[in-house]
């Protein structure tokens, strides 16, 4: 048996699963590099690291998704070989996914019925509901899973998952979705289980969840288990320097000139009809960025980031033109080149497939987004040593590691990709930017390096305007503060002035911000 | 055993050349069995299917002949297909082409000189061209499928063509047969040194060589591109998604209408009921066998040729069905698909011995 | 019998195979799978039960033997969109082109020639009550079970388990494979199963509605059966409601040349072609309806990774 594993049995407890020597390689890669853990009855065990640390890679093949090449997995000490979902479920195990679980088209209860043995539609129904109730996730069980908020999907995942009674639940990320308030209400929950007996595979990079839930953590990084710790003994900077490996440093931010302000991006009254069923309409935003700050909207994923993106960069023009301004012109019915061209500049969530085509090379992907800027990179004719000459300036300023000159934005990791796009984005030096999602799956070098990037052109004079689900990076670069909740956006407040509890309460929506937050209306009325 | 696909990192530039040509080796060697099982001598009917219209002068001259109109419809389409839009009813729009293009020798018989036959193929491009716009608008517009739009219209355009030349535009003086009156002089396409091959090769070779410079040099072509490898991408550059569905469609339409006027101020000298041996869905193979690069294409497009010359050598020489074309059509595409898998994916075996091992 | 009854019974049998090949092509692309191959696989269909039923005599083989034709397609597409994971659409094109080659190939030997049909049934007293008797209990057998096939389609779809799975895989390929299921094997089923259907359809074709082969004799049926699921926004009962009144627009057109009403033949026979695009368009308006009912990974290729 291996090491960790004794350890764990000398503490008393017995152990539900250990793996010995996992490994699961892609390529070149290796994503797990013989790793060891232990998981005892009833204990919540975090599993923390980076993106890209191997955490998914390890999860999957706990659940039977992914084969290992080598290694043991052992459920009660027993060698086991979990070839399927279905083989995990069987042992005992369930999970509960971050992304690809749900089925939009299909109705909670037929969510559910397919990971559970063939029974009884009423029947099912009543268990739904009855043990939704119990947990405090109430559930409708005739919903359509595609008219339910996020937190309410996360509910059917982690009630479909108790239905199949496990022993072990895998939880990958789950206060990703959530509000502050909303994961206080998972925490209840994942601690009511635990007591019951139910061991807990927690997956996270926040450290503040490891240290209020967990009571045992296991520290991946780039594949390896760096330590198994017991966070009561831990601080959060202490996990911080075993989780990156180094320290990463902070964001040098002086504060802001107190010059007068001049607002360079205007939105008054921005409405905009949801185009499909699944979307979410904007009503009456109104907002200012100001040369000099950046600017952070917060929110829990879903409640109309992607839809106020589009409605910013011009992806989908708005219905009229005093509804956005652009250093005093105004733009609502201006096309995404128009916006550009009066300096203005953007960077969406979604790197691959819509901030740059995979299959294309990085200098084609400078095209990409300045042939519209006036610049000489394209007329009619493209010149593509300019757009080299844009590919190699950004790659060596902001530090993109290429596997040789000028590859496809496939052959690029995301944080690398990520770095590329902003950095083509502030090459011209924009008046404007506007990013979704500035380090979502980028790992902490390349996101440290990118917020610093954020501020270093705002405190050049331009207004930069973030949308980020990440609270804790608003915190980090963030001047003022806005929070979009179901298509409104909150007034924007200095981030001096809040806390994380009360922007959580705006992200939760307006109906819960009461206690002595100023409602929408009555701010904008002021 | 089981197979297991692994994407490679990058997609495979040798595997891009290979692919088609382990295609062909494919389609070969199952063209062996079938015939086989006709009951002919295998290496034979290859040997009339592939070698024989090499052979000769006058066949060479026939697959130019074959060849052309293929290829000109197949240019077009490939731009179509990058920008991932589905023209499939170029034989309509070739038919289109070959409609209008007929207008002015048909009301103007007597109508002779240099002016005539720049005006038929005028017509014959903007036939194609409308033809091939309605698909496009009833897509952009109404969001109907032009997979089913643009292959209905093929049907429509064949009913067309047929009661043209049997009703209003028989030619009075043609014994009831069913063709429009013959063009004559200038209405036709010159034949070239004394050969077969009409002028309308030279439109090919113009297509491919304007085609490929717009598609790889400009800001056009790149459009086209982006919006077929990511339509959100495309959005985000400020292209639109329409105007690129009306374009390509325009394009693609065009060409096949000017395939179909070349065809009957060509080869053909007049309207029929029927201007195409199915050239339109051919080109369709032959855009995905030429890797939906103009030279690829020009390639790919002798190679079809081949297969309709061969296809007739057999019938004649073995008494082998006439459809035996389509069938090695068919199976080519089928095999070039197949393999095209290779590009961007490596195969993996895994025996139950291996996997075993493994654990 | 009337003239109006007979035409009902004509309209009847007009949409059988159309009724067939839409609710193969249905279940299909429920599961996922795009398969333009239908025109193909209805094709080899055709051929395959014309000759079998004329060589061994006995027509009820003819219909097995055109299920089989259809089912060795679709085993051919599944392969190759699948397994290779190659592009549907082009797949699919090529399976037409493919099928319409071979059965032209297969059916040279059988062109003109007489064959074996299956009549209607004869239900002794029932089949002669007026007007119901006929349209009711005076149809051939394979319509009654296209009827049933469309409730069958339907219960399995949204009252059994399976259906409940091939739905899932249709929605989310990605989410199904993480529960565990085997997303290239049901969607293999649905696409053999689809060309269990066309070749029936094409089967129908050949030895009931016209008991001869032809060249190209399923003249754009399978075509008009893609364009029928999409109409009936991938439910079954709309496909009958479709299936019928592509029936009556081809029974009609017929019916009109045949008396003569002085417009040319050939426009008359473009009115199927032409309601296809109308009805397209018509149902194509309304985009929220389709996106609620439409597969979400209907021709998205899957590789599982593992």
């Amino acid at each position: 048996m291996d090491q960790a594993a004794s350890v764990a049995t000398a503490a008393g407890d017995t152990v539900l699963l250990a793996t010995d020597g996992l490994t699961k390689r892609f390529g070149s890669l290796t994503a797990c590099d013989h790793i060891s853990l232990d998981i005892r009855h009833g204990e919540v065990h975090a599993l923390l690291g980076e993106n890209g640390a191997g955490k998914s890679t390890l999860v999957k093949m706990l659940y039977g998704s992914l084969a290992p090449d080598d290694g043991h997995i052992l459920w009660e000490g027993r060698p086991v070989t979990i070839s399927s979902p279905a083989e995990a479920r069987r042992l005992g195990i369930g999970m509960v996914f971050q992304h690809f679980s749900l089925f939009e088209a299909l109705s909670v209860a037929e969510n559910i019925a397919l990971a559970l043995p063939p029974r009884g539609r009423r029947e099912l129904s009543d268990t739904i509901r009855a043990v939704s109730r119990e947990y405090g996730l109430p559930l409708d069980p005739s919903a359509g899973v595609a008219d339910l908020s996020v937190g309410e999907r996360q509910r059917v995942e982690i009630v479909r998952c108790l239905l199949q009674e496990p022993r072990l639940i895998i939880m990958d990320e789950p206060t990703s979705v959530l509000t502050p308030q909303e994961a206080d209400l998972l925490f209840v929950t994942l601690r009511r289980l635990s007591a019951e007996g139910v061991a807990i595979l927690y997956i996270t990079h926040r450290l503040s969840e490891v240290l209020e839930l967990a009571h045992r953590a296991t520290i991946l990084r780039r594949g390896k288990v760096v330590e198994t710790a017991d966070p009561k003994a831990e601080s959060a900077k202490s996990l911080a320097a075993m989780m990156v490996g180094s320290d990463v440093g902070g964001i040098e931010r002086e504060g802001r000139e107190p010059v007068e302000a001049k607002s360079r991006l205007v939105l008054r009254d921005l409405s905009l009809p949801a185009d499909n069923p699944f979307a979410t309409t904007l009503t009456d935003i109104t907002l200012t960025v100001n040369a000099g700050e950046v600017l952070g909207v917060a929110g829990v994923a879903g409640n109309g980031q992607s839809e106020f993106f589009d409605a910013i960069s011009g992806e989908r023009p708005l219905a009229r033109d005093d509804m956005m301004q652009i250093d005093g012109k105004a733009v609502g019915r201006a096309g995404v080149n128009a916006r550009r061209r009066l300096g203005a500049a953007f960077v969406p969530e979604e790197r691959i497939g819509h901030g740059a085509v995979p299959g294309f090379r990085l200098s084609e992907n400078v095209v990409l987004t300045r042939h519209g800027t006036g610049e000489q990179i394209a007329r009619f004719i493209i010149d593509r040593r300019a757009a080299r000459d844009v590919e190699s300036r950004v790659g060596e300023r902001f530090d993109v590691r290429r596997s040789g000159p000028d590859p496809k934005a496939s052959a690029l990791s995301g944080g690398n990709l990520q770095k590329f796009i902003m950095g083509r984005e502030i090459d011209r030096t924009p008046g404007i930017l506007v990013v979704n999602q500035p380090t979502w799956g980028v790992d902490a070098g390349a996101a440290r390096a990118i917020r610093q990037a954020l501020v270093d052109l705002a405190r050049n004079g331009s207004a930069v305007l973030i949308i980020s689900q990440d609270l804790d990076e608003i915190f980090e670069i963030a001047d003022r503060v806005a929070v979009l909740s179901e298509g409104k956006l909150s007034p924007a407040q200095p981030t001096e002035t809040l806390t994380a509890e009360q922007v959580g309460l705006l992200m939760g929506g307006v109906h819960h911000a009461h206690d002595g937050l100023p409602h929408e209306e009555d701010a904008r009325a002021s | 055993m089981r197979l297991e696909l692994i994407r490679r990192p990058a997609p495979s530039t040798l595997m891009t050349v290979l692919s088609p040509l382990v295609a062909v080796a494919l389609t070969v060697a199952t063209g062996f069995v079938i015939f086989a099982a006709f009951g002919v001598d295998p290496l034979e009917a290859l040997y009339f299917f592939f070698v024989e219209p090499l052979t000769a002068t006058w066949s060479l001259e026939e697959l130019v002949v074959k060849a052309t109109p293929i290829v000109l419809i197949a240019i077009g389409l490939s731009v179509c297909f990058l920008s991932n839009t589905w023209n499939i009813g170029a034989e309509g729009q070739l038919i289109a082409g070959a409609i209008f293009g007929s207008i002015p020798p048909i009301f103007f018989p007597e109508w002779q000189g240099p002016l005539i036959l720049p005006v038929m193929i005028a017509m014959g491009i903007l036939g194609g061209m409308l033809y091939g716009a309605i698909p496009a608008v009833l897509k952009v517009r109404f969001g109907a499928n032009e997979i089913l739009t643009s292959l209905m219209l093929v049907y429509v355009a064949q009913l067309l063509v047929d009661y043209l030349a049997r009703g209003p535009w028989r030619n009075p003086e043609g014994l009831n047969f069913p063709d429009s009156r013959p063009f004559e002089g200038w209405q036709l396409l010159p034949k070239l040194f004394g050969t077969e091959i009409h002028l309308s090769i030279a439109f090919v070779i113009l297509a491919v060589v304007v085609v490929a410079f717009v598609m790889r040099s400009t800001i056009t072509g790149f459009q086209v591109r982006v919006i077929g490898e990511a339509p959100r991408a495309g959005a985000f550059a400020g292209f639109s998604r329409n105007r690129m569905i009306l374009l390509v469609f325009l394009i693609s339409g065009g060409f096949a209408g000017l395939a179909g006027v070349s065809e009957v101020a060509g080869p053909i000298g007049q309207l029929r009921i029927s201007v195409s041996p199915g050239y339109g869905f051919t080109a369709i193979i032959v855009a995905f066998l030429g890797r939906l690069n103009p030279i690829g294409i020009l390639i790919a497009g002798f190679v079809l040729a081949l297969t309709f010359l061969g296809g007739e050598g057999a019938q004649i020489m073995l008494g082998l069905p006439e459809q035996m074309t389509r069938v090695f059509q068919g199976m080519l595409l089928f095999y070039v698909l197949a393999c095209d898998t290779f590009i961007h994916y490596r195969v993996r075996v895994r025996t139950k011995h291996a996997a075993a091992a493994e654990a | 019998m009337g003239i109006i009854e007979g035409i009902m019974l004509t309209v009847i049998t007009a949409a059988t195979p159309l009724l067939i090949a839409a609710l193969g092509e249905l279940v299909a692309e429920r599961s996922g799978v795009l398969n333009l191959g239908v025109e193909g696989m209805m094709a080899v269909g055709a051929v395959c039960g014309f000759a079998v039923a004329l060589e061994t005599g006995e027509p009820w083989l003819g219909v097995l033997a055109a299920i089989a034709g259809g089912v060795i397609m679709a085993a051919l597409f599944g392969v190759v969109t699948l397994i290779f994971v190659a592009n549907q659409v082009a797949s699919g094109l090529a399976l037409t082109l493919f099928g319409l080659g071979l059965s032209g190939m297969l059916g040279s030997a059988y062109v003109g020639r007489p064959g074996a049909r299956i009549g209607s049934l004869e239900l002794p007293v029932l089949s002669d009550i007026p007007i119901l008797g006929s349209l009711v209990f005076g149809l051939d057998p394979i319509t009654y079970f296209s009827i049933a096939l469309a409730a069958g389609v339907w219960f399995f779809l949204f009252r059994s388990r399976g259906g409940l799975v091939l739905r899932a895989v249709g929605d989310s390929h990605a989410s199904a494979h993480a529960l565990g299921y085997n997303v290239i094997g049901v969607r293999f089923m649905a696409v053999l199963f689809g060309g269990a259907c066309a070749g029936l359809a094409g089967g129908y074709l050949s030895l009931v509605y016209t008991p001869q082969w032809a060249q190209a004799m399923t003249a754009g049926r399978g075509w008009i059966a893609l364009a029928l699921v999409v109409f009936a926004t991938w439910l079954p009962g709309r496909v009958v409601l479709g299936a019928l009144l592509f029936g009556a627009v081809s029974i009609l057109q017929l019916h009109a040349q045949a008396i003569g009403v002085g417009i040319p033949s050939q426009f008359l026979t473009m009115l199927p072609y032409l309601t296809t695009i109308v009805v397209l368009v018509i149902i194509s308006r309304n985009r929220l309806l389709l996106r609620v009912n439409t597969p979400a990974c209907l021709g998205q290729p899957f590789v599982p990774d593992r």
